[in-house]
């Protein structure tokens, strides 16, 4: 009985794969806008065959969809095409080892930083790029920022999408608190995180070891405050009067918080929102879908609105995000191929219907699919629709390189953080601390 | 004829070539046979460590490798509070979680030792937290630990009414120590208890009747009888323990990741977390070859522990 191992969240993905796709054939892509442009000539080798590596898939349609889209281009010109689905901590290590050995897959699509790491492994997808950011009028903020080689206008990467981790927050415990929602003043956000703890229905930010959530948070601080780690020419800069006057914030900030944040991982603050314990916290959209799916949560998924991090001093959301980057290696055998490939599947035909299929948990490089049916689908994603457009990165505001990738995976801003909320070091030493630690990573 | 026929008769046994003679030399049959072991050893033994123990003096990172650059990676460390604050974390896990198991653990040998209804039933149910994989463990303890969900909250907070705040096990520097060794203290007990219920086993009652009779209190049979005659496997046992405490990782990184802010980071962990996600795969090399000389002490104790056993039988040679 096949039923016996097939759970309900299961059926639910089914379904939505099923009208995914259904979709996907009818309405969606014709709505894209897409301007007359020159294809670069790609003539794909004769016999070429591809091997691709990705991240493997939030929600099973992604991945039914990519394979799908895969297989069109096979038809269309007869390019056999593997796709390898690769846990999201190895993928990494395996990039690494591909530009390294240069053995391996042809492409691969990895985390923002790779292709600034792998540089001079990697074939240049410039013509590509300016091909596709004529026709779907033009590429957002971040992916410029990480497909182009740092102060060029090289393309080495092209991203695929991206994911972000704004304000999710309980209107009715936020109204009740006497805010129409998170206030974009940061002694206002103050106020109202305080005030969330007086009526017992806390704010809570993860201060552990949290690659994603930990980080989300940090950078918010300190960046909000006009921040940074390092400097445009990538010097260590954290050390700052701005990074301190950030501490001090935290300082009051970090005792509104639910107890015990210190500890929290990537999963605790999705946990503790289900169970009413946290009303107001950051987080990608993964946390609405998994409310809104579950019959036993979905009145709080009801209750949930998502906003931008509070702006602070610099007038703009200070979030990044996590960002596909696609690369293609030198010692590829069918390089044109591998870039007529992620052409391919960046036109809407294919690109329209991989994004839907994701419902909100990639956001889109290229401007002209926020006109994509999925941002309609439910109006409380559609804040996730201008990810890319925000103007931060991991290891702002230096060049993106490995360094920066390594100090965010290091914990480096989230460590001082954590050392000041914790009471173990005052704001001066903290911000030494994390100087001392980031120009180790920074130090060329 | 008869010469001849002398001549062929030689010939049916025939000189065996060189190469089974060689064969037949013992010193090279020998040497062939350890062959397959030796390249086995070096291959899965000694490369890694030496390659490990380059590596530590190289600035190889997860995206290129390395230059040479001698003594730099241990000069940075001897400067870094987190590397210092791990080792002593490290020493003070290992210390008090080896007092811990082996107080238990002495304690429930003893106990089993006894005569129990169910004997062999118990003793397979206290060997389960040994039995469970690590992970699978830890994971546990992290629900135990977690600070909106812990079971032990639960009771004290919403059954029992003691407390009027979840405890925040994890949240900062020493309950979250503490929390790690008392972990680690549940997980070894069985190991401990098991082994030297062994050696328990091994002591001849003889011993114990002649004790009696002398009129001995429990304390005294105890202290001549057991505690000498069990010294032996307590000094290995506790050498393997003192080894694989030191050495744990499996504890730490699925239940805090070495938090708050690396409090409760082991050598084993920070290694790692240097080496492969922080990608300085030539600092966490660094790392991992300096627990090399505690590991070397322990390891030393156990070859003096074992002299002295020698020692002891060589009186009470039963």
């Amino acid at each position: 009985m096949p039923n016996i191992i097939t759970r309900r969240g299961t059926i639910g993905l089914g379904a939505g794969a099923l009208a995914a796709a259904t979709l996907g054939q009818g309405a969606m892509g014709q709505q894209i806008q897409r301007a007359e442009a020159q294809a670069p000539r790609l003539p794909i080798e004769s016999g070429a065959t591809l091997r691709m590596l990705r991240p493997v898939r939030f929600v099973q349609p992604d991945e039914e969809v990519f394979r799908d889209n895969a297989a069109r281009f096979t038809q269309q010109t007869g390019v056999q095409i593997r796709v390898d689905f690769v846990g999201w901590e190895d993928i990494t290590q395996q990039t690494a080892v591909t530009a390294n050995t240069g053995a391996g897959p042809d492409m691969i699509i990895g985390f923002g930083d790779a292709p600034h790491i792998y540089v001079d492994k990697l074939i240049e997808l410039t013509d590509v790029a300016e091909y596709l950011g004529k026709r779907y009028g033009g590429w957002m903020f971040m992916a410029e920022k990480y497909g182009k080689r740092n102060n060029s206008n090289d393309w080495i990467g092209l991203p695929f999408g991206a994911s972000s981790g704004p304000i999710v927050w309980r209107q009715s415990a936020v109204k009740e608190a006497g805010f129409e929602g998170p206030p974009n003043d940061l002694g206002q956000f103050l106020a109202l995180c305080r005030k969330l703890k007086q009526m017992n229905k806390p704010a809570g930010f993860a201060l552990g070891n949290a690659v994603g959530d930990g980080n989300g948070f940090a950078n918010w601080l300190i960046w909000s405050h006009g921040g940074y780690l390092v400097d445009e020419a990538g010097k260590v800069a954290i050390n700052s009067r701005e990074t301190i006057a950030a501490l001090n914030y935290l300082k009051e900030l970090y005792p509104t918080f639910i107890s015990g944040t210190l500890s929290w991982g990537d999963v605790s603050n999705n946990r503790a929102y289900a169970a009413n314990e946290c009303w107001l916290t950051a987080n990608g959209v993964s946390l609405y879908f998994a409310l809104k799916n579950d019959p036993a949560t979905a009145p709080i998924a009801e209750d949930t609105q998502h906003t931008l991090m509070p702006f602070g001093l610099i007038g703009q959301a200070p979030q990044a995000g996590l960002t596909l980057n696609a690369m293609v290696f030198k010692h590829s055998r069918y390089p044109n191929a591998a870039k007529a490939f992620l052409q391919f599947m960046l036109e809407s035909e294919q690109y329209d219907r991989w994004l839907n299929a994701n419902s909100g948990y990639w956001a889109h490089p290229l401007r002209a699919y926020s006109a994509s049916a999925v941002w309609k689908s439910d109006p409380k994603i559609e804040i996730f629709r201008d990810t890319m457009d925000n103007r931060f990165w991991n290891g702002y505001k230096g060049p993106i390189s490995e360094a920066s990738g390594a100090a965010t995976a290091d914990y480096i801003m989230v460590q001082m953080c954590a050392a000041v909320a914790a009471g173990q070091s005052t704001p001066e030493q903290a911000a030494r601390e994390a100087e001392r630690r980031a120009r180790r990573y920074f130090r060329g | 004829m008869s010469v001849t026929a002398a001549t062929d008769w030689s010939r049916v046994r025939p000189q065996p070539s060189a190469l089974a003679r060689l064969f037949d030399w013992k010193p090279f049959l020998v040497f062939i046979c350890m062959l397959p072991a030796a390249a086995l050893l070096l291959v899965f033994l000694t490369y890694p460590l030496g390659l490990g123990i380059w590596l530590a003096f190289t600035d190889t990172t997860i995206g290129r490798s390395g230059r040479w650059v001698g003594l730099e990676n241990f000069e940075w460390l001897m400067g870094d509070p987190i590397f210092w604050s791990a080792v002593f974390y490290s020493v003070f896990y290992t210390a008090v979680a080896t007092v811990g198991k082996f107080g238990l653990g002495l304690w429930l040998a003893l106990l089993l030792n006894n005569h129990l209804p169910f004997k062999s039933l118990l003793r397979a149910i206290i060997l389960l937290p040994w039995i469970v994989p690590t992970v699978l463990s830890a994971i546990a303890f992290w629900w135990i630990y977690d600070p909106q969900f812990s079971i032990i909250s639960y009771i004290l907070v919403d059954r029992l009414g003691i407390l009027d705040h979840n405890i925040d096990f994890l949240g900062s520097t020493w309950p979250a120590r503490w929390s790690l060794i008392a972990a680690n203290i549940w997980r070894g007990i069985p190991f401990v208890a098991i082994s030297l219920l062994a050696g328990l086993q091994t002591i001849s009652p003889s011993l114990y009747e002649a004790a009696l009779l002398d009129g001995s209190t429990p304390w005294q049979r105890f202290r001549f009888i057991t505690f000498p005659l069990l010294l032996p496997i307590l000094a290995i046992v506790m050498t393997f323990s003192i080894i694989f405490t030191f050495s744990d990782f499996q504890l730490v990184y699925a239940i805090t990741r070495g938090g708050p802010v690396n409090s409760t980071h082991l050598l084993a962990t920070l290694a790692f977390q240097r080496g492969i996600p922080g990608g300085q795969l030539g600092e966490g090399a660094a790392i991992a070859v300096s627990m090399i000389p505690f590991l070397v002490f322990a390891t030393l104790f156990s070859y003096f522990a074992l002299a002295r056993r020698k020692w002891q039988q060589g009186e009470g040679n039963d």
